[in-house]
């Protein structure tokens, strides 16, 4: 619950071994890196809307996680946390996007012709390719802080500069507290709808409070182009369709986002964005390119073979079930998407999907023949 | 260990204090409900217009009156620890309520929050506790558990028997608000005075950090462990943040006297034992916290209380006793009785399932308890608990010979 400095003010008096959170059980980046020592070091700093280390801290502190899975354990509140805070983030940055330096910067590419082939990919193993991001908007601060007349703020300009887009991407915008059942259902049929969110992990950090309030999901009329407003992030924008084009919905991805975000650089709100960080987003995970690309795609044979989880590690990938994350792939059809977020750039990523679909594509198709692939194992990308 | 606030305590009913001993003595606020100060203003980007909640679909006290202008004025205002009125609302907001069912829908976050809100609190206050105005009116306390008549039930129908309360420490915030050190401040304090009780009282603490796989087991078993709280009503107030540091469970030796700490108030009391012997329980239940307030004066703190609103807890539906008195008994015929709503009504209790709030009765055996809180004292509601249940007894009793019951006349309130 953000609450703020007036509160936080109160707490300084009393000694930080007082205040400080007992994360002896706890598994998160968070964690790792906050001792008692950083923590009394920056408790009494605030961010200039009021966002308090408590306040970024708190999910980690009400979430331990789990051995297996090391979650983040921290948000942001707001465009200038990663500053304020970065004694905790630029460790915990570094930790989860691969030793990212403080002194990095980040590459941001979103000209779609610069992307090789992808789109190529045999329709027979590829069912569907889909490219999501989120963006945060200048000027407002993040999920977990924002207060309704803010996020309504934010709704507000969202769904301006969303219908006013036009071929391709002209559709509608289906605020959530209006919605009629018919609305309702469609969208879950075409598995649009994105429900209030029930992980703790999201809502200690405070996001889901005064749902279904400024929320709202806008989709083009050919159902290939999709954005939410006021979940997780400000947007969360998806390009998607059937099939194993990937450069076309990287292109459709592309020009969506830089159509948006003209539209909002004219009212005076951009994105948030710096050289350092490339696009901020409310969790550290998603900072640099905040972009997940990835495709359904039926590895029956690859995905049993020991060498499966090497080869994905090596080609920057990473695997889940169809459900989406933490689900099991059913029949042998898994989602391949990219692990990496920051430190390279969309076009860089999305190859890198594109090239290492094609290439275990043709190694499935290799088992298929009862060949052997070992020669066809790549090098480390 | 002594923290650096200044603590000045109020006196109460002539109970003098006697001086401070040990480490935990800390300070606290001088309590006068009408000259607390409301702390800094609050940061607003947008005016109240913008921000005040979208509650059409709400069904609960909160909704029900705040209005955009009580909204727009106590919007910017802050308890003097940094309480708002968005923090005390945002329960009610994320959880619109059943069209039968009405929530509160707000919570305080200290015991100032009841002042500084109190435009809001006041009218919420009136609507669940059947008109009781905290501005007019008093609430009378009375432990005095000697003056209870007649609360030893018939065991055939009465399987236990059950007096719970909560108990605020005055100068701390209260668990949608509190800071990590406020509430590892509340367990030292209540620990403390606790590991003070004697004879039939004396007992030990778990701490939920600590326990073991043992304890666990045989706290799960005797139906003592209470566990992170999952209601949303509880969550989206904030008070499981740090799940579970500082939370903990004390039982004395007996099984009878059992205290939670810091779930959903800093202290939850509870008397019980099987079988019918309500007054014994009530005995217990007052002998017990005449004993931990006077332990915690003692060492220098008190309960939070006002004659206005009597005891302080965090939900404004348990204000002046906190008490809920109550029994599980047996009533296989009158169950079936539709009038059975209409005595529980006039007799001013209500029914619930044996699982608890929200579950369904087994078998034709209810949980009955006094349906008030405040603008009664204890010694009051608990007769009326006893009074009700020897009535709903021979009502069954009566269905069982063949004869007719009757629709008693409705209990007098409090006015």
């Amino acid at each position: 619950m953000p609450f703020g400095n007036t509160h936080n003010n109160f707490k300084l008096n009393y000694k930080v071994e007082d205040e400080f959170p007992d994360l002896s059980k706890h598994n998160n980046h968070m964690a790792k890196v906050l001792s008692k020592e950083l923590y009394g070091k920056i408790r009494d700093r605030q961010t200039p809307s009021g966002f308090t280390l408590d306040d970024v801290i708190q999910t980690g502190v009400d979430n331990p996680g789990h051995p297996f899975i090391m979650t983040v354990g921290c948000v942001a509140g707001d465009e200038e946390s990663y500053e304020v805070f970065k004694d905790l983030f630029d460790p915990i940055i570094s930790d989860r996007h691969g030793g990212y330096k403080p002194t990095d910067k980040h590459k941001t590419d979103l000209n779609f012709e610069n992307l090789k082939g992808g789109d190529d990919l045999d329709p027979n193993y590829v069912l569907s390719s889909r490219v999501r991001t989120g963006r945060s908007i200048k000027g407002f601060t993040l999920p977990p802080h924002n207060s309704r007349g803010e996020r309504r703020g934010i709704e507000k300009l969202s769904v301006e500069a969303l219908t006013s887009l036009d071929g391709e991407f002209k559709g509608k915008y289906y605020p959530l507290k209006s919605m009629t059942d018919a609305e309702q259902d469609q969208l879950i049929n075409d598995h649009f709808l994105f429900d209030k969110p029930v992980s703790p992990l999201l809502t200690c950090a405070g996001m889901a409070r005064d749902w279904p309030d400024g929320r709202g999901i806008m989709h083009n009329d050919n159902k290939t182009f999709l954005v939410w407003v006021n979940e997780e992030d400000h947007l969360r924008v998806i390009s998607m369709q059937k099939g194993g084009n990937m450069r076309e919905v990287f292109k459709r991805f592309c020009v969506g986002l830089q159509k948006i975000e003209e539209i909002f650089k004219k009212h005076g709100h951009g994105f948030m964005w710096n050289e350092h960080l490339g696009y901020i987003l409310t969790c550290p995970s998603n900072l640099g390119t905040g972009l997940r690309g990835g495709v359904h795609v039926k590895l029956p044979k690859l995905s049993t073979h020991p060498k499966f989880d090497e080869i994905l590690n090596r080609l920057r990938l990473q695997k889940r079930g169809t459900g989406g994350v933490d689900t099991a792939s059913v029949g042998g059809v898994f989602d391949i998407s990219n692990a990496d977020r920051l430190g390279s750039s969309e076009v860089s990523q999305v190859q890198l999907v594109v090239d290492g679909v094609k290439l275990m594509v043709e190694m499935e198709k290799k088992l298929e023949k009862g060949e052997a692939i070992d020669s066809m194992i790549p090098a480390q990308k | 260990m002594a923290s650096s606030f200044s603590r000045i305590l109020t006196t109460r009913r002539k109970i003098g204090l006697l001086s401070a001993v040990g480490g935990s003595v800390t300070a606290g606020f001088l309590m006068h409900r009408e000259h607390v100060k409301a702390g800094t203003p609050v940061r607003r980007s947008y005016p109240a217009s913008a921000e005040y909640p979208d509650l059409r679909k709400h069904n609960n006290c909160m909704a029900s009156h705040l209005t955009p202008a009580i909204y727009a004025k106590l919007c910017d205002k802050a308890t003097p620890n940094g309480y708002t009125l968005d923090l005390a609302i945002q329960t009610g907001v994320d959880n619109p309520g059943h069209p039968f069912i009405k929530t509160v829908g707000m919570v305080a976050g200290d015991e100032e929050s009841y002042q500084v809100f109190g435009d809001l609190l006041d009218p919420i206050i009136k609507e669940r506790h059947n008109g009781y105005n905290p501005q007019t009116m008093t609430h009378p306390t009375d432990l005095d558990s000697s003056k209870i008549h007649s609360g030893n039930f018939d065991p055939r129908y009465v399987l236990s028997s059950r007096v719970r309360t909560g108990r605020s420490i005055r100068g701390l915030s209260l668990p949608p608000a509190c800071t990590r050190a406020e509430r590892r401040e509340v367990e030292r304090v209540v620990v403390d005075a606790l590991a003070g009780l004697k004879d039939d009282l004396a007992g030990k603490y778990f701490s939920l950090t600590q326990m073991t796989d043992a304890d666990q087991q045989q706290l799960i078993d005797d139906h003592f462990l209470f566990d992170k709280p999952v209601s949303p009503l509880l969550t989206c107030a904030g008070m499981a943040r740090d799940w579970p540091d500082a939370r903990g469970i004390w039982h004395n030796n007996e099984n009878t006297f059992l205290v939670w700490v810091n779930e959903e108030d800093h202290t939850r009391v509870i008397s019980m034992e099987k079988g019918g012997n309500m007054k014994r329980v009530f005995e217990r239940f007052c002998k017990g916290l005449k004993e931990v307030e006077r332990l915690i004066q003692e060492r220098g703190w008190e309960f939070m209380w006002n004659e206005k609103l009597g005891y302080i807890l965090t939900c404004p539906s348990n204000l002046g006793t906190g008490l809920r008195a109550g029994v599980h008994v047996k009533l296989p015929l009158l169950s079936k009785d539709p009038r059975l709503s209409k005595i529980l009504d006039n007799l001013r209790l209500q029914k619930r399932g044996t699982g608890g709030v929200d579950t369904a009765a087994v078998g034709g055996t209810y949980d009955i308890s006094n349906l008030d809180r405040l603008g009664l004292s204890e010694v009051q509601l608990v007769q009326t608990v006893i009074d009700g249940v020897n009535y709903l007894i021979e009502c069954e009793k009566r269905l069982e010979k063949g004869q007719d019951i009757k629709v008693p006349p409705p209990l007098k309130q409090f006015k």
